[in-house]
């Protein structure tokens, strides 16, 4: 049942050091706002799952909190690499990470497989790739109808998904459009899962197959105005590209990127997000 | 009318273009094969079907997206789907006829690296990985690859097999239990390349305006098989420049920042 919390509240209630956590959002909607609260607390020794781990698990990464990262895509789109991800990876700093790698199919799938309550996801991938020889929870399985070899991985139920949405009605029932990416999935495989939302409203507005989770399937909702900053919410304001190239050269530089993350993000509280994205508004 | 001067990347990019039909429907990725796709889309083949891996379904951006899930690619867009529902219903269900990469490196059966320079464990370079790439290799129909030539990138033998593309060449592919036909086309800053029909070898069979056997040769780390009927591409028409100009100016400018200053 959907509880309407502040973020620090929210986090503070639900995520415990040493959980799985997925934050997920396609470009689209990532969650920003939460994953800068988790830094600010300091809950450590995450797994965190996301198919396109971008600025956020860079930042959650180069500040020491994870532990294992199981992934599909680590880059910063059309940007470049992932510097506090790769110095982890190649240089084990801050700390080494423990790494689970598998392709968009998969993820894809084992989100699905979690919200269907599922042990694992089938689908036909890997064929011919590496993946399998580096990740051992990906294995082949015969159709028992037709013989045909398909590949399989475990399903994911994450501890706590978070994910930033467009809007919840006062009752709680969140509402996502545009890219919707594995938002709706990653909520409804995961035993707890925190909303920040754009902003609460009387009525959702909307149409009658719209992408809706009802408020029974949500732990806790955040209003936090401009969550996913510098990723966008369609409707409200664009993505501030400008931002994730300008992100390159802080994240390659330790010391740069500690004076960066103590400045933007530790001194800083949910309520920076409103600031954010003024001048980025979409204009309906 | 023919251009006189243009940038092999720019040449790069017209002759993928051109590789694309007004039937097609291709998956995209992000980078060079998505500003092919688009010069495809605002020349020849208007009515191409554009799809990217964030869901969206015969997108039609007016600017280049800088990350595959970008607003512009939902806003034109004719339907956006979920991300399991693209990669389980269009891409594995077979509804692609042609997925278009890019990639770091590659070796002579057009194989592709995408994940790690060096040793998987202990990696020189750690490369952001697969993506959608690993099944877009295995379920689209078919695949181009567009990227630029380097020794680094065209190499003896892969750090690591991200997507597969003819394997070990011949009939590896179908002895995977692969049933679709794989890398057909490669396109470069140099030349265009296509796989022997027998052994799967990458072949040169065109050579673009002013490049030589020469200069392809010291961008390979093997030695290049030409074609016995080794073409020479068209120059970019103005029209095909001026278009891609246009695009790119357009993504420049929105890249540099959307950010409206107020008081």
């Amino acid at each position: 049942m959907a509880e309407f919390l502040s973020l620090k509240d929210a986090v503070t209630k639900y995520l415990k050091s040493g959980d799985t956590a997925a934050f997920e959002g396609f470009t689209h909607l990532i969650p920003h706002a939460a994953a800068h609260e988790v830094i600010r607390q300091g809950i450590d020794e995450l797994t965190v799952i996301r198919m396109t781990p971008d600025l956020i698990y860079d930042q959650l990464i180069g500040m020491g909190l994870v532990r294992k990262l199981i992934f599909s895509y680590a880059g910063n789109p059309g940007v470049g690499l992932l510097r506090r991800v790769r110095d982890s990876i190649e240089n084990g700093w801050p700390r080494s990470i423990e790494i689970e790698e598998h392709s968009h199919a998969a993820l894809a799938n084992a989100y699905e497989a979690g919200a269907a309550g599922l042990p694992c996801a089938v689908f036909r991938g890997y064929m011919g790739t590496e993946l399998q020889r580096v990740n051992p929870n990906i294995k082949k399985i015969n159709c028992p109808f037709t013989g045909e070899e398909l590949a399989a991985v475990p399903s994911i139920r994450p501890d706590v998904a978070f994910i930033h949405a467009l809007k919840a009605d006062r009752k709680g029932n969140v509402l996502i459009e545009g890219i919707v990416g594995v938002q709706k999935e990653a909520v409804l495989a995961a035993t707890h899962s925190i909303v920040t939302v754009e902003e609460v409203v009387d009525e959702l507005d909307t149409h009658i197959n719209a992408c809706i989770l009802p408020h029974w399937t949500v732990s806790a909702i955040c209003e936090v105005r401009g969550g996913a900053h510098p990723s966008y919410a369609q409707g409200y304001y664009g993505r501030d590209n400008k931002t994730y190239i300008d992100w390159d050269p802080i994240a390659a530089d330790r010391e740069r990127f500690q004076a960066w993350m103590e400045e933007h993000v530790l001194k800083q509280g949910p309520e920076v997000f409103a600031d954010r994205i003024k001048g980025l508004e979409v204009t309906p | 009318m023919t251009a006189q001067d243009f940038t092999p990347d720019e040449m790069m990019a017209i002759a993928a273009s051109r590789a694309l039909s007004n039937t097609d429907v291709c998956f995209v990725g992000i980078g060079p094969p998505s500003a092919a796709c688009n010069i495809a889309r605002l020349t020849h083949a208007p009515d191409i079907t554009l799809i990217y891996e964030s869901g969206t379904i015969g997108t039609a951006p007016d600017v280049l997206p800088l990350s595959i899930g970008d607003g512009e690619l939902c806003d034109t867009a004719l339907t956006t789907v979920s991300v399991t529902e693209m990669f389980r219903y269009w891409l594995q269900g077979g509804k692609i006829t042609v997925g278009f990469l890019g990639a770091a490196q590659i070796d002579r059966f057009a194989n592709i690296n995408t994940t790690v320079v060096g040793d998987y464990d202990n990696p020189k370079v750690r490369l952001p990985g697969g993506g959608g790439a690993p099944e877009i290799s295995s379920s689209s129909q078919e695949t181009y690859i567009t990227m630029k030539q380097s020794k680094r990138g065209f190499v003896e033998k892969l750090d690591f097999y991200t997507s597969f593309g003819h394997g070990e060449g011949g009939d590896h592919r179908t002895r995977m239990g692969i049933t679709t036909k794989g890398p057909t086309l490669l396109i470069t800053d140099l030349a265009i390349w296509k796989p022997d029909p027998v052994t799967k070898e990458l072949t040169v069979v065109s050579l673009h305006p002013g490049t030589t056997k020469e200069r392809v040769q010291q961008t390979v780390s093997w030695a290049v098989r030409f074609s016995d009927d080794l073409q020479e591409t068209p120059a970019p028409t103005e029209e095909e420049l001026s278009v891609l100009r246009a695009l790119k100016a357009r993504t420049a400018a929105a890249h540099a920042g959307n950010r409206v200053e107020t008081a």
